[in-house]
């Protein structure tokens, strides 16, 4: 299948959707793996392709955009309800 | 190793290249503009900067002279007419010895010398038609892309800015970087939140505390002027774009200055002393950053959209970068190329090899879209305090 979502940098744990998804509708990656979406994701939002532990870095362009504040499966949605961007990062 | 890029261009008399050539009217004060509109109307193929400034502030006026010195010495500008009118604050003298270190023609009226405007057009008039033929005599010749620098700029971003159009350019810029060229990331608003990110690829120790000062400033004004609006700079279309943070947003917009070293950090509108990667201290607003990249010697620049703008920039070629096909096709009168394509397969590397292909043909003389569209507006130059 065609991936729905792209992954900007080889080290990152989430995926910018390309598509709107439901929960429970697949997702492709670029590496042919398919996850299923657990809530509704919007188009250009982000998606977790890993499980993350509770307070573990969300990467994106292979940089820290914050940490999860409970602990993430892969196929959840990610953003302000769920990423701690204040978090400390370590430089 | 790869084989360094070439380009072809007017070399000038400092062994500046320029891919435009163009004799440049240079008003000193907005005053001056009607004047240098009278000798472009006569003589269209001259362009000139028209402004706003050049008087009646205290705190700018320096930022101000180094933008127009810088302009008159880009190296798509063949020769320079300044045209003032005698009692502004930016003095007509000053800006002609700093231009005139380059080598090339450098001529200057002042209206209430001459006797008013159309005194002053009509030797205006003379004086461009003779610079314009002697411009001509200049052959383009190939140079290397060490010869080159280049602007990055983004406006009217979207989503896909980061993912699309802002790394294909990024690729670009490590590719000019890495021939021996130059590239110029601005846009100080753009990168709050990645100061830590940007100071560990600074070349040196004081380069990078010159990172963190210039993006801490910036966010202290943002926190000053909007208190708690701030978040206001990661605006609600952003959230809902799915950014969750400044920062998110941020590093969508610095990897369109590729991944090397940073080299200088220098402030708005001055020409940089090194070659690399260099940041311009400037605002995030497009327009004042066209103008000041335009004083850093750019000879292109790359501008990144989502939404689509018109934006050009009078003496320096502009290509626009699409972030997504829909846009593309919706404002394919004002974007040159189409990095969307990488959510339809496209890969990053060939988007990066389009921008590389075009760049030669404009250097050939290829018009731009903002070329075609936009080449004659008033530029405008980053101000921060009011008039007096």
């Amino acid at each position: 299948m065609k991936p729905n979502v792209v992954l900007i940098n080889k080290n990152d744990n989430v995926a910018v959707m390309l598509e709107d998804v439901k929960a429970g509708d697949a997702i492709h990656l670029p590496d042919n793996e398919a996850i299923v979406a657990r809530s509704d994701i919007p188009y250009s939002h982000k998606v977790a392709v890993t499980d993350i532990e509770a307070g573990g870095y969300v990467y994106k362009y292979g940089e820290v955009i914050g940490a999860v504040k409970e602990k993430i499966r892969k196929g959840d949605w990610i953003h302000t309800h769920n990423l701690d961007i204040e978090a400390k990062v370590e430089v | 190793m790869r084989k360094m890029a070439t380009f072809e261009g007017y070399e000038r008399p400092d062994g500046s290249v320029g891919i435009r050539n163009y004799v440049t009217i240079i008003p000193t004060v907005a005053c001056a503009n009607g004047v240098a509109d009278m000798i472009v109307r006569a003589v269209p193929e001259a362009v000139s900067l028209y402004h706003c400034h050049g008087c009646g502030r205290a705190a700018e006026i320096a930022m101000h002279t180094n933008t127009l010195v810088g302009l008159g010495r880009n190296p798509n500008v063949a020769a320079v007419l300044v045209i003032g009118l005698g009692c502004e604050t930016i003095h007509a003298e000053g800006l002609v010895l700093s231009i005139s270190e380059t080598g090339k023609p450098v001529q200057v009226l002042s209206i209430q010398d001459e006797g008013g405007s159309q005194k002053t057009a009509a030797r205006g008039i003379e004086i461009v038609r003779k610079l314009i033929d002697d411009a001509k005599a200049i052959e383009r010749k190939t140079f290397g892309f060490d010869r080159l620098c280049v602007g990055i700029e983004c406006g009217g971003s979207d989503a896909f800015s980061g993912v699309t159009a802002n790394p294909g350019v990024g690729i670009v810029a490590d590719r000019i970087v890495d021939d021996g060229g130059t590239v110029i990331l601005t846009e100080t608003t753009e990168m709050i939140g990645t100061a830590h990110i940007l100071a560990k690829r600074a070349a040196s120790p004081e380069v990078a505390s010159e990172i963190r000062r210039v993006i801490g400033a910036a966010e202290k004004r943002v926190d000053e002027i909007l208190g708690p609006l701030a978040s206001l700079v990661i605006a609600p279309g952003n959230m809902d774009g799915g950014m969750s943070s400044i920062r998110e947003k941020s590093l969508g917009c610095i990897i369109k200055g590729g991944s090397r070293t940073i080299n200088e950090v220098i402030d708005y509108g001055t020409m940089p002393s090194k070659k690399g990667l260099i940041i311009m201290d400037g605002p995030g607003y497009d327009m004042e950053s066209l103008a000041g990249l335009g004083a850093t010697g750019a000879q292109l620049i790359l501008f990144t959209t989502g939404r689509g703008t018109p934006a050009g920039f009078p003496i320096v070629p502009v290509i626009k970068v699409a972030s997504t096909s829909r846009f593309y096709r919706r404002m394919e009168d004002d974007i040159d190329i189409n990095a969307g394509a990488v959510l339809e397969g496209k890969s990053l590397e060939d988007v990066a090899e389009e921008i590389i292909g075009l760049t030669k043909e404009v250097a050939k003389g290829r018009q731009t879209k903002a070329e075609v569209n936009d080449r004659g507006g008033v530029i405008c130059l980053y101000s921060m305090n009011p008039a007096f």
